[in-house]
């Protein structure tokens, strides 16, 4: 019985198992994998059951990075949350924090000045690069490039993290938000070395694409593999690049339209068959925009103060009330709902995650594939177990 | 060559390099296990949660674990020296790292990288958060921060290859080592119904005895 | 798109006899929400998603909250339309008390993004969801016993060793410091 004997893969949407005639009719392996596998995303553990190599189930369990960050928001106060926030999900600092704060601000309704506003933009585009690049590098890696893409990545990433580290104070927890703006202003000669990293930033999404995008390896490892039908990613709650690259135009910063995205041109990327190279090549087309919008916020920042001085830091009780508030981050649309009973810490503190909703089609977008495929799937949904299990 | 001072009788550290620069090495066998062990200490592919990208950044370009003798992480815990919790260790997760901790061959090093396995972090008041990996397996090495930047990490793995070149190749009757009939396996916990059970390992947790000053 | 007035009447135009009620939301952010009985919970939901004006075919959010004092644990859903891209409209069930009559209309076969998030508020809240696919534990593991997000949740005792500890840190360390001895001098916490 050679290869071509076998009938042809049916192409996605939905599972198809193929159908092997042959004598030998196994028993189905169980398999955990995880919660400790090189797989570089985390705790995080999957029970497949196998036929063969073919994937017949898959259940996820998590709850392994499970610190109850919900909880000690209760028991914290607004402000103090904010360096909780920068660990959900850890790649992505800044945009957590801007999402908590817009949260918060919406909540008590205070406003944000104009610089601050174009920083918390830039902020959020460096993010979205950072996020983008390491996404890259993990994927190929887990597609078997063990080390290179992601040494490539993780070099861009030391530079932006350079530059949160002059900024903030910090490499990875930035802290940088706060109710009303930021914390401090850029030091002299910041956002000329954004400026500089920014206009650097192509040439090298040229090289990584250049070894990448067209790379037959890739290619043959991440088309039609694990398709996503639209329907079923709207129902399911996928956001961010995931559900863009379904074919579902909807993202926040167009829909929304939160901080001063309406006055950057950028355009949206959408994928056409929702397959895992279209994950990875949405997230591609992706940077080149934010590059497009920090070359436009770099324009147009205005001198300012970044805090509002109205703002209250200290003692800040919010009225009761409560609010759900989301942001486009790098991942996902990152929610937070608020409940305030006019006391100093939140009656109720929630994140929505998006990469545990994300991860909600595991399941169906690895059945009939192999397993080799499944660690491929997992990784173009990019998740984050510091946000799934907060 | 690590500089140890010579035992007893024995050339000079004068006499030592004297002969050196003739291409003379003088050495114990003890000098040169320790010294092929320290610098070749591979750990295992062990991330939890944040550190473990600051881990993941150590071993890249521009921190370069692999210098150090890290090159390789490995992914089985067979094939590795050096497990480095980085990362909250949650209570549901603790009977994980203490398996494969047990599943590690003797000589076996432990680097609580960060607060949160040192003592439980930021997220200490948890109901999920296990206060410390040392409650359940012993750690050689501690690693403040929160991420503690791939420089600490560097400079904790060097202190540890200080640890490893002052160690005996031979039992010493030293409780973490295998041998003279003692396994060197931490028992694992199992999931209670409100907590781990046990909550801790009595051999190896002894927090320190605070007595309280009067209430005032 | 239309105030929660509107939909409210629209929805007892549609299920008449259904207790639905506007639970407006002081403060600035004016996030106003519809609270429905859990009889007809899941039909409510289907007619949101179904119904042309609103189309909301995004559930974004479910959230899990204790009201220990007023005696219920409520499921707040935040519901957004992809479509025509708006949104939210706030959906919110209440049990009927905390101890035994804990169980709610799973709403997982309306909007599939409800599956894992009602896993979590019945884990970490312990509302049951009739009708889910596959209600168990997601956070903790299968053999705990507690319900950790109430309010009324008491944790294990491990604070055998906080080198700094103050507020109610300190008095739940307490009770693993022995006291000292009369009139012996107190070493105290470092």
């Amino acid at each position: 019985m050679s290869a071509t004997d076998l009938p042809p893969l049916a192409p996605s949407p939905g599972p198809r198992i193929r159908a092997v005639h042959d004598e030998f009719h196994g028993d189905l392996l169980e398999v955990s994998m995880g919660p400790h596998h090189p797989s570089t995303h985390g705790v995080f553990r999957m029970n497949v059951t196998l036929d063969g190599e073919t994937v017949m189930k898959l259940k996820p369990v998590f709850g392994y990075l499970h610190r109850n960050h919900e909880k000690i928001g209760e028991n914290t106060s607004y402000l103090s949350s904010m360096p909780y926030t920068d660990r959900l999900d850890y790649l992505c600092s800044m945009t957590n924090n801007w999402a908590y704060a817009l949260a918060v601000e919406r909540l008590s309704g205070q406003a944000v000045p104009e610089r601050a506003e174009y920083l918390r933009v830039i902020l959020a585009e460096l993010t979205r690069l950072l996020n983008h690049t390491c996404l890259a590098g993990f994927l190929l890696q887990d597609g078997g490039a063990s080390g290179t893409p992601l040494m490539y990545a993780f070099r861009e990433r030391e530079k932006i993290l350079d530059l949160f580290e002059s900024l903030s104070g910090s490499r990875m927890m930035c802290n940088f938000q706060r109710f009303g703006g930021c914390r401090t202003d850029a030091p002299a000669g910041w956002l000329d070395s954004v400026r500089r990293l920014v206009d650097g930033y192509g040439k090298f999404l040229d090289e990584y694409e250049e070894l990448l995008t067209g790379n037959e390896i890739l290619m043959a490892r991440t088309q039609r593999i694990g398709r996503l039908p639209a329907a079923l990613a709207v129902s399911a709650g996928i956001t961010g690049p995931m559900l863009r690259a379904a074919g579902v135009p909807y993202d926040l910063r167009k829909v929304e339209g939160y901080g001063f995205y309406p006055r950057f041109e950028f355009r949206v990327p959408i994928g056409a068959d929702g397959d895992t190279y279209d994950r990875y090549m949405v997230r591609v087309l992706e940077m080149r925009e934010s590059i497009k919008i920090l070359q436009q916020a770099l324009r147009g920042i205005p001198e300012g103060p970044v805090m509002d001085p109205k703002a209250r830091l200290r003692g800040f009780r919010p009225k009761p009330g409560e609010v759900y508030s989301r942001i486009e981050g790098p991942k996902g649309e990152i929610g937070f709902y608020l409940i305030s009973e006019g006391g100093p810490n939140p009656y109720r503190y929630r994140v929505r995650p998006p990469s545990l909703i994300n991860l909600t089609l595991l399941e169906d977008l690895c059945l009939g594939h192999s397993i080799a495929d499944a660690v491929v799937i997992l990784g173009s949904i990019d998740i984050v177990l510091g946000e799934v299990d907060r | 060559m690590s500089e140890a001072a010579p035992t007893s009788s024995g050339p000079t550290d004068a006499e030592r390099d004297e002969l050196r620069r003739h291409g003379i090495m003088l050495t114990s066998l003890e000098e040169l296990c320790n010294w092929g062990r320290s610098n070749s200490v591979w750990p295992l592919q062990f991330g939890l949660a944040c550190c473990a990208i600051e881990m993941m950044a150590a071993s890249m370009a521009r921190f370069d674990i692999a210098r150090f003798g890290s090159e390789v992480f490995r992914a089985s815990p067979r094939q590795a020296d050096l497990i480095i919790v980085s990362g909250t260790v949650t209570k549901k997760m603790a009977p994980s790292v203490v398996r494969l901790w047990d599943q590690m061959p003797d000589p076996k090093y432990c680097i609580a990288m960060g607060a949160c396995a040192i003592s439980g972090g930021p997220f200490k008041q948890g109901y999920n958060v296990l206060k410390g990996i040392d409650r359940y397996i012993p750690v050689d090495i501690y690693i403040p921060g929160c991420p503690p930047r791939p420089e600490a990490l560097l400079h904790g793995l060097m202190k540890l290859q200080e640890k490893i070149r002052g160690q005996g190749i031979f039992p010493t009757g030293d409780p973490r080592q295998a041998g003279a009939g003692r396994p060197s396996d931490c028992p694992v916990p199992e999931f209670g119904g409100h907590d781990l059970l046990p909550p801790q390992n009595p051999d190896l947790f002894h927090p320190p005895s605070l007595v309280r000053k009067e209430d005032s | 798109m239309e105030t929660p007035e509107q939909i409210r009447d629209r929805i007892l135009a549609r299920f008449p006899g259904a207790s639905v009620a506007v639970v407006p939301n002081p403060g600035p952010a004016a996030q106003h929400s519809l609270l429905a009985g859990a009889d007809l919970g899941r039909e409510i939901a289907t007619f949101l998603r179904d119904d042309p004006v609103l189309r909301l075919d995004y559930c974004s959010n479910v959230t899990g909250v204790d009201w220990p004092k007023q005696g219920f644990l409520e499921v707040v859903y935040h519901l957004y339309s992809m479509a025509l891209r708006h949104g939210p409209v706030i959906l919110r069930m209440r049990t009927a008390d905390r101890a035994d009559q804990v169980t709610l209309p799973s709403l997982t076969p309306v909007w599939r993004s409800c599956e894992f998030q009602e896993r979590e508020v019945y884990d970490l809240f312990g509302v049951v969801f009739a009708g889910h696919p596959d209600l168990r534990r997601i956070l903790m593991w299968d053999e705990f016993k507690d319900h950790p997000m109430r309010k009324d949740y008491v944790e294990p005792d491990d604070y055998e060793w906080e080198p700094t500890p103050h507020g109610d840190i300190l008095a739940k360390a307490r009770r693993h410091y022995p006291a000292p001895a009369a009139g012996a001098e107190g070493k105290g916490n470092p």
